[in-house]
């Protein structure tokens, strides 16, 4: 069977859909592991021991085992404690949290790189010391942290692709459908890929105006 | 916690864990052939390969593994490559990993500092040997550590190849929770393994850092 890429156009409607939903996803996991990344960082630091040292072992589990092992388990184990999520909704749970784990470390790393003075001098001014954290540790690591998150965002958008495992109809299970419908994965799985390197190529841009605008304001 | 099942289904899980050793030591293999053949290119001083090099970092590195491994197994049938699962996974896995470890290998060379070549070719070496004899040792110590950031990598991103069906651990796993309805032991058992060789080949990584040192 040869190619023929003017098949193309005919499912183009289902695959922009796809797309519709990768970066949906995408755009929604990104702001989970960004949330849960600062909170997970404040955790592994600050926590008392008892909840600090299990925290660490669990980021630890979630650092050492594949993404798509805890996505099973994200999936099928919420649905036997009773919790019957839509698969989507399972989807950015489990990419959320796993680059919140990836997430963390780089914040961890951050928060401590801000010279200790600026917390003395927080507290010296009568901030408690939540409020030394949240006003002026913390906004100083996460910006010094951008750049590298922006890469976990990348990689985040290349891995929402295995989502498609549990069944959310993003790019590449949309692609999956119509070459079920028209026997061509050749075609349909580079057309899913070239939507991908296209929406790398805009995540890149907007992650190298992002670090320009930071290193101005600095 | 049902500790029986485990310990009935666990040595399904232990063959696994081989298959996907072996997956890691020949896509690792591959990935380090390529990477070489990669930085090779981009470091060229024909723009022709400087742009072929490029070219695939880019693509390589900018669409999904799992993608590139579909297009492989399920497209490649139709431009006359026909893979078995094992195979596509191991050449799609180790085309991705080679493009990582292009640009890790690249980096090594070119943090080595440019006086040590200007000095080598003073000394009479040819710009070959100034590479092969002064420019790679140093720059060989550089990748150890970096490398062994994309061997862990590689070794999570063979978990994909459940996705055309090689009875790997997550495979395995996958195909327990779908049996059994336990998730969370199947994870266990599967996330343990997968930490064992993660902390093994990590272990083993810095050893080989710790030995190329030369302080």
């Amino acid at each position: 069977m040869g190619l023929d890429f003017s098949i193309i156009p005919k499912y183009m409607d289902i695959i922009l859909l796809g797309v519709g939903w990768t970066v949906g996803i995408t755009v929604a996991a990104a702001l989970l592991s960004f949330v849960g990344g600062i909170i997970f960082a404040v955790i592994a630091l600050y926590a008392p021991w008892l909840i600090r040292q299990p925290f660490r072992l669990t980021e630890w589990v979630f650092m050492g085992t594949p993404l798509l092992l805890q996505l099973f388990l994200i999936y099928f184990g919420l649905v036997q404690i009773g919790i019957d999520l839509p698969a989507f909704v399972a989807g950015i749970i489990g990419l959320g949290l796993h680059f919140a784990v990836y997430n963390s470390e780089l914040i961890q790393t951050a928060i401590l790189a801000v010279d200790k003075g600026q917390m003395e001098a927080a507290r010296t001014l009568g901030l408690s010391r939540t409020q030394a954290l949240r006003k002026v540790v913390i906004p100083q690591a996460v910006r010094a942290v951008i750049p590298p998150i922006g890469n976990n965002m990348i990689a985040l958008l290349k891995d929402s692709a295995l989502v498609s495992v549990i069944g959310v109809s993003e790019l590449t299970l949309s692609a999956q459908r119509v070459i079920g419908k028209t026997y061509r994965p050749f075609e349909f799985y580079i057309l899913a890929a070239a939507f991908y390197y296209v929406i790398n190529l805009c995540m890149e841009w907007v992650q190298r105006k992002i670090e320009r605008r930071i290193s101005i304001s600095r | 916690m049902d500790i029986d099942l485990m310990l009935k289904v666990y040595p399904f899980f232990l063959e696994a864990a081989w298959v996907t050793i072996l997956l890691s030591v020949l896509t690792a293999i591959l990935g380090l052939i390529c990477g070489t053949l990669g930085a090779a290119a981009r470091l060229s001083r024909f723009a022709v390969l400087r742009f072929l090099g490029a070219a695939y970092v880019s693509l390589f590195r900018g669409t999904p593994a799992l993608i590139q491994l579909f297009i492989l197994y399920f497209g490649g049938p139709q431009i006359g490559i026909q893979l078995d699962a094992f195979e596509a996974g191991v050449i799609g896995l180790g085309i991705n990993a080679g493009a990582y470890m292009t640009e890790t290998i690249r980096g090594a060379i070119i943090a080595i500092d440019k006086g040590q070549r200007e000095a080598a070719r003073t000394l009479g070496l040819s710009s070959w040997q100034a590479t092969y004899k002064v420019i790679l040792p140093q720059a060989a110590r550089l990748m150890v550590r970096p490398l062994g950031v994309n061997l862990n990598m590689l070794i999570k991103a063979t978990a994909l190849v459940a996705a055309i069906a090689v009875v790997e651990l997550t495979y395995t796993a996958q195909r327990y929770i779908g049996s059994t309805y336990k998730p969370f032991e199947m994870f266990l058992l599967a996330g343990v393994l997968y930490m064992i060789i993660i902390y093994v080949v990590g272990r083993g990584v810095a050893w080989l850092d710790r030995k190329v040192q030369i302080t």
